[in-house]
C-alpha cells in the first residue's frame, strides 16, 4: 500500500477532488440559497445538465470557453425560471415540478446531442488556467489548487459572498424568513414570491455554471446524462450544511475526492473494479447522512407553496 | 371613557358594505364599520362571525369581494400587507407573525431594502424607545430570538414594531385568546394607554370573543354574527354594565334576523323510552379531555348541546359515532352497550352521525352521490353481490334519496365534489336518516349554509324527531339550539356545565351559562403559545 502515498497519487487525488468538487460547490451553494428561501429545488440536476449542454455548444461554436460558461449559467437560469414560474408563482408542487424538469432536460439534451454530435463527438480545447504566482510551484497543492481555471477561484470566493449575504444584507434576512415563516415576511412588507424567485434563479445560475465547469474544465466533451447524480449530491450537501456555506465547501471537496477516486486509483496503479469505485460517492452520501443527517434543522416551510391568505401557509 | 373631541373627526378607516365569501361560505356580508383615532373599538362575536376576516382585510391579507374601504375619507384598496403598513395600519396577528429563528431586531429589519445591511444597533435603540413609550421597563431584549419569547412578549414586540412604523390604527386579532388572565389585563391597559395618548392618539381595533373584555375596554363595540353586523354599542354612563351585557348577549346570539323560535310542539311523554344513553363518558386523550358526560335522549326528543366551539363537542360526537374510543363510562343504544362497535356496526344498529366536516369526513368528493349514500355500508346487498357493485341498485337507491331530500343534482352519478354545501348536507342527511335509524347526532348542521338551506335542514331535524328518533343537536348557534331543542346542555372544558329545559327563557339562560363557563375556562387556555410557531 506504500505506493498510494506517492506525490503523483496525492496530486491526482487533490486535483480530481477540485475538478469534481467545484460543480458540486457551485450547485450546492445555489441550492442552499433556494432551500433557505423554502424551495426544495429537486430539478437541480436538470439545471446542471442544461448548463453543461449549453456550455458545450457555445464553447464549441465560439471557440471561447468564457462564452461557454456564460451560456451554461443562462441555460441553468432558464430552467430555474420555469421552476420559479410553476412552483413559486403558481404554487404547484415543488417536488413534482422539479422531477418533471429534470426528466425533460435529460431527454432534451440527449436528443439534441444525438442529432448534432452523435457521429462526430467533438472535443473542446483544454480550458485556460491561471497560475497564482508563488503558490503554483508548491509541491502537490501547487498544481492541484493554484494552477486552475479562474472559475475555481470564483467558486471559493462565492462562499464568502454567500456568508456576507446571509449576515449583512436585507436579502439574507428575507431568505430566512421566506423559508421559516413566509407569512411573517409578507406581514413585514417583504415579498415572499420575489425572494423565492431570486433564490431559485441563483440556484439555476450556480447549477448551470457547475454543469459548464464539468464540460469545459472537467470532461472537455458532452455526454448525455453526464451529471450522473451530481445535482442530487449537491442537494444533499446543501441540506447537510444546515445553512452554512463553508460546510458546502467542505462537503463538496469530500464528495469530489470520492468522485475522482477512480482516476486517482488508476494513476496509483491500484486495480480496483470500476463499479465498486464508482459506488464510492453514493456510499459516502449514505454514510454521511447516517452520521450527520439526524435532527437536521431544515427551514420550517421548506417545500411548501405559499400564497397570501391561505390558512395553511402560515 | 369616550373622547367627544374625536367623535366627529373623519374616521381613520371606514368600511362600507364589505362582503367576503370563501367558496360557498359567506364570511362577511354587507358590513359597515368606522374606526377612529383615540377610540378602542371592539369587534365582538362568536367563532366564525367574521371578525378575523375583517381584521385580515384591514391587514391587506384578504381582499374583499365587494364594498368600499376609505382611508381618511378617501376610497382606497389595501392591496397587500405592505400597503396596509404604508397606510398606517399596524396589525398584531393571532399567531404572531415573527420568524422564530430570527432576533427581534432582525424581525423588525425584515422587509427593508434587500441590498442594505440592517442597522441593528439603531433599530435596537429605536425599539427600546418605542417600548419605553408604551411603559416598557427594558424587559424586551431586542436581540432575543423571537421563538424563545413568551406569546405575550411576542405580541408586545409586534406592537412595538407597529409603533416604530408610525401606525395610526392598530389592529389586534384575538390577542388575549392565548394569554394568561394577568397578561390579558396588561394588554387591555396598554390598548387604553395607546388610545389615550394625548400627543398621538391611536385608533385601536380589538378583536375578541369575550364579552367582559369588550365591556372592560371598548369605547365602541361592534357585534358580528354569522358575517353580518348585528349591532353597535357605546357603553356609557347612562347604561349599567348588566344592561350593556344583556344587550350585547342579545346581539351576539339573536342578531337582526328574527327567526321565529318554534318550540317543537310534540314534547315526548316523560315515559317514552330512552333510546340513547351516555353514562359518565370520559376520554382522557382529547383536547380538552372529556369528563363524566351523561346524557339521556328519549325517542322523539331533541337534546341541544350548546357551547363555544372546541369544548369537547366534537370528541363527544365522535365517541358516539364510533370514530373515537373512550376510556370510561358507556354508551347505550336502546339499552344495549355499543362499546367496541365500529362505525359501520353502529350505523347498522341505527346510531347515526351527520358530521360538521361535510367535505372532509362527511363525503368523498371524487365519488358519486349514489356511492356517498352507501359509504357506511360498502359491500352490503343488494348494492353489492359477490363483491360486484350493482349499479342499477345503487342508482335506484340514489334516485329515491334525490327525490325525497330534494337534492339538486343532475343525477345519481353526479360527483359529490360538484355539489353545493346545502346539497351536500342533504346527501349526508339522506344517508344518516336512511333505513332503521334510531338515534342521530347532528354536528353544526347549518354551519356555512345559506338561510334557505338552513331552514330546510331544520325541518329535516324536526321531522326526524317527530318520526320517533332520538336527536342530539350540537351547535354553536344559540338560536338554532333554542328553536329546536326540548332540553339543552352547555358544554365547557369537556364537561357538561349546565342543563336547561327548552322553551321560554332558555335563550338568556343558555347565553349566561356560556359566558360564565368561558370566564372559568379562560385560565385553562394559557401557554398553548408554542404550538403555533412552525
Amino acid at each position: 500500500m506504500m505506493e498510494l502515498m506517492t506525490t503523483a497519487f496525492a496530486t491526482a487525488l487533490l486535483a480530481g477532488a477540485v475538478t469534481a468538487g467545484v460543480p458540486l460547490l457551485l450547485a450546492g451553494l445555489g441550492e442552499q440559497m433556494s432551500q433557505k428561501s423554502g424551495v426544495l429545488n429537486i430539478g437541480l440536476e436538470g439545471m446542471m445538465l442544461a448548463g453543461a449542454y449549453a456550455a458545450f455548444v457555445a464553447a464549441l461554436g465560439t471557440g471561447d470557453p468564457w462564452w461557454g460558461f456564460a451560456a451554461g449559467m443562462v441555460a441553468g437560469m432558464g430552467i430555474a425560471a420555469l421552476m420559479a414560474l410553476l412552483a413559486v408563482c403558481l404554487g404547484l408542487n415543488q417536488i413534482v415540478i422539479g422531477i418533471a424538469l429534470l426528466l425533460g432536460v435529460e431527454g432534451a439534451t440527449a436528443i439534441l446531442h444525438h442529432l448534432a454530435f452523435a457521429t462526430t463527438y467533438p472535443r473542446l480545447p483544454p480550458a485556460p488556467s491561471w497560475a497564482l504566482p508563488g503558490l503554483s510551484h508548491l509541491p502537490v497543492v501547487g498544481p492541484a489548487l493554484f494552477d486552475r481555471s479562474p472559475v475555481v477561484y470564483a467558486a471559493v470566493a462565492l462562499v464568502a459572498v454567500m456568508v456576507w449575504i446571509d449576515r449583512r444584507t436585507g436579502f439574507g434576512l428575507s431568505l430566512r424568513a421566506a423559508g421559516e415563516h413566509p407569512s411573517a415576511l409578507d406581514a413585514a412588507g417583504g415579498s415572499v414570491v420575489r425572494t423565492r424567485v431570486a433564490a431559485v434563479l441563483a440556484a439555476g445560475a450556480g447549477a448551470g455554471l457547475g454543469g459548464a465547469f464539468m464540460v469545459i474544465v472537467g470532461a472537455g466533451i458532452f455526454v448525455p446524462f453526464m451529471t450522473n447524480g451530481a445535482g442530487f449530491i449537491a442537494i444533499v450537501l446543501a441540506m447537510l450544511a444546515r445553512g452554512r456555506p463553508l460546510m458546502v465547501l467542505c462537503g463538496a471537496l469530500l464528495f469530489g475526492a470520492c468522485l475522482s477516486a477512480t482516476t486517482a486509483l488508476q494513476v496509483a496503479g491500484i486495480d480496483a473494479p470500476t463499479d465498486v469505485v464508482q459506488m464510492l460517492p453514493f456510499a459516502a452520501v449514505l454514510l454521511v447522512l447516517a452520521i450527520f443527517g439526524q435532527g437536521g434543522a431544515l427551514p420550517a416551510a421548506l417545500g411548501e407553496a405559499w400564497t397570501r391568505g391561505n390558512p395553511l401557509g402560515k | 371613557m369616550t373622547h367627544p373631541v374625536y367623535a366627529d373627526a373623519t374616521p381613520l378607516v371606514s368600511l362600507a358594505g364589505i362582503r367576503k365569501s370563501y367558496g360557498a361560505v359567506r364570511a362577511l356580508d354587507d358590513v359597515d364599520v368606522d374606526f377612529r383615532a383615540g377610540e378602542v373599538h371592539v369587534l365582538l362575536g362568536e367563532n366564525g362571525a367574521g371578525k378575523s376576516t375583517l381584521a385580515a382585510i384591514l391587514a391587506g391579507v384578504q381582499q374583499p369581494d365587494g364594498g368600499r374601504i376609505l382611508l381618511d375619507g378617501t376610497e382606497r384598496r389595501i392591496a397587500s400587507p405592505r400597503d396596509a403598513m404604508d397606510s398606517g395600519i399596524g396589525v398584531v396577528f393571532q399567531h404572531a407573525q415573527l420568524v422564530p429563528s430570527l432576533s427581534l431586531v432582525d424581525n423588525i429589519a425584515l422587509g427593508g431594502p434587500w441590498w442594505q445591511t440592517p442597522q441593528r444597533a439603531r433599530i435596537a435603540q429605536r425599539m427600546r424607545e418605542a417600548d419605553a413609550r408604551i411603559g416598557g421597563t427594558g424587559r424586551l431584549d431586542p436581540f432575543a430570538r423571537a421563538g424563545a419569547l413568551s406569546l405575550g412578549e411576542r405580541q408586545r414586540a409586534q406592537i412595538v414594531r407597529a409603533l416604530m412604523r408610525d401606525s395610526r390604527l392598530l389592529v389586534l386579532d384575538e390577542p388575549t385568546s392565548m394569554l394568561t388572565p394577568e397578561a390579558a389585563a396588561d394588554l387591555v391597559r396598554l390598548m387604553r394607554r395607546l388610545a389615550d395618548d394625548a400627543a398621538r392618539p391611536l385608533g385601536i381595533v380589538f378583536v375578541t370573543h369575550r364579552l367582559d373584555e369588550a365591556l372592560d375596554c371598548g369605547d365602541r363595540i361592534t357585534v358580528l354574527r354569522g358575517g353580518r353586523k348585528a349591532g353597535e354599542l357605546r357603553p356609557g354612563a347612562d347604561m349599567t354594565r348588566d344592561t350593556a351585557r344583556d344587550t350585547l348577549l342579545g346581539m351576539m346570539f339573536s342578531g337582526g334576523l328574527a327567526q321565529a323560535p318554534t318550540i317543537a310542539a310534540s314534547l315526548p311523554a316523560a315515559s317514552a323510552a330512552p333510546v340513547l344513553e351516555v353514562q359518565r363518558l370520559s376520554i382522557a386523550d382529547a383536547d380538552p379531555p372529556l369528563r363524566d358526560v351523561t346524557l339521556t335522549v328519549r325517542a322523539g326528543e331533541i337534546v341541544g348541546i350548546a357551547g363555544i366551539d372546541g369544548n369537547g363537542q366534537r370528541e363527544l360526537a365522535e365517541a358516539l359515532a364510533g370514530q373515537r374510543p373512550f376510556d370510561a363510562g358507556d354508551i347505550l343504544l336502546c339499552g344495549a352497550s355499543v362499546r367496541g362497535l365500529g362505525v359501520a356496526a353502529r350505523y347498522k344498529r341505527g346510531l347515526r352521525y351527520a358530521s360538521d366536516d361535510r367535505h372532509g369526513e362527511g363525503t368523498v368528493s371524487a365519488l358519486s352521490i349514489g356511492l356517498n349514500l352507501l359509504i357506511k355500508r360498502i359491500g352490503d346487498a343488494p348494492f353489492w353481490r359477490g363483491g360486484m357493485e350493482k349499479l342499477a341498485a345503487v342508482d335506484a337507491h340514489a334516485r329515491q334519496a334525490i327525490e325525497a331530500f330534494d337534492i339538486r343534482a343532475q343525477g345519481p352519478r353526479t360527483l359529490a365534489g360538484h355539489l353545493s354545501g346545502g346539497n351536500l348536507q342533504k346527501v349526508m342527511l339522506a344517508r344518516e336518516l336512511d333505513g332503521a335509524a334510531r338515534a342521530i347526532v347532528f354536528a353544526k348542521p347549518t354551519h356555512g349554509l345559506d338561510v334557505r338551506s338552513a331552514a330546510a335542514c331544520h325541518a329535516r331535524i324536526r321531522a326526524a324527531a317527530a318520526a320517533g328518533l332520538a336527536v342530539v343537536l350540537i351547535s354553536t348557534d344559540l338560536d338554532e339550539i333554542v328553536a329546536l331543542s326540548q332540553q339543552i346542555v352547555v358544554m365547557a372544558g369537556g364537561r357538561i356545565v349546565a342543563r336547561i329545559p327548552g322553551g321560554e327563557g332558555a335563550h338568556a339562560a343558555v347565553g349566561r351559562a356560556i359566558s360564565r363557563s368561558e370566564d372559568l375556562s379562560a385560565g385553562g387556555l394559557q401557554d398553548r403559545s408554542f404550538g403555533e410557531a412552525s
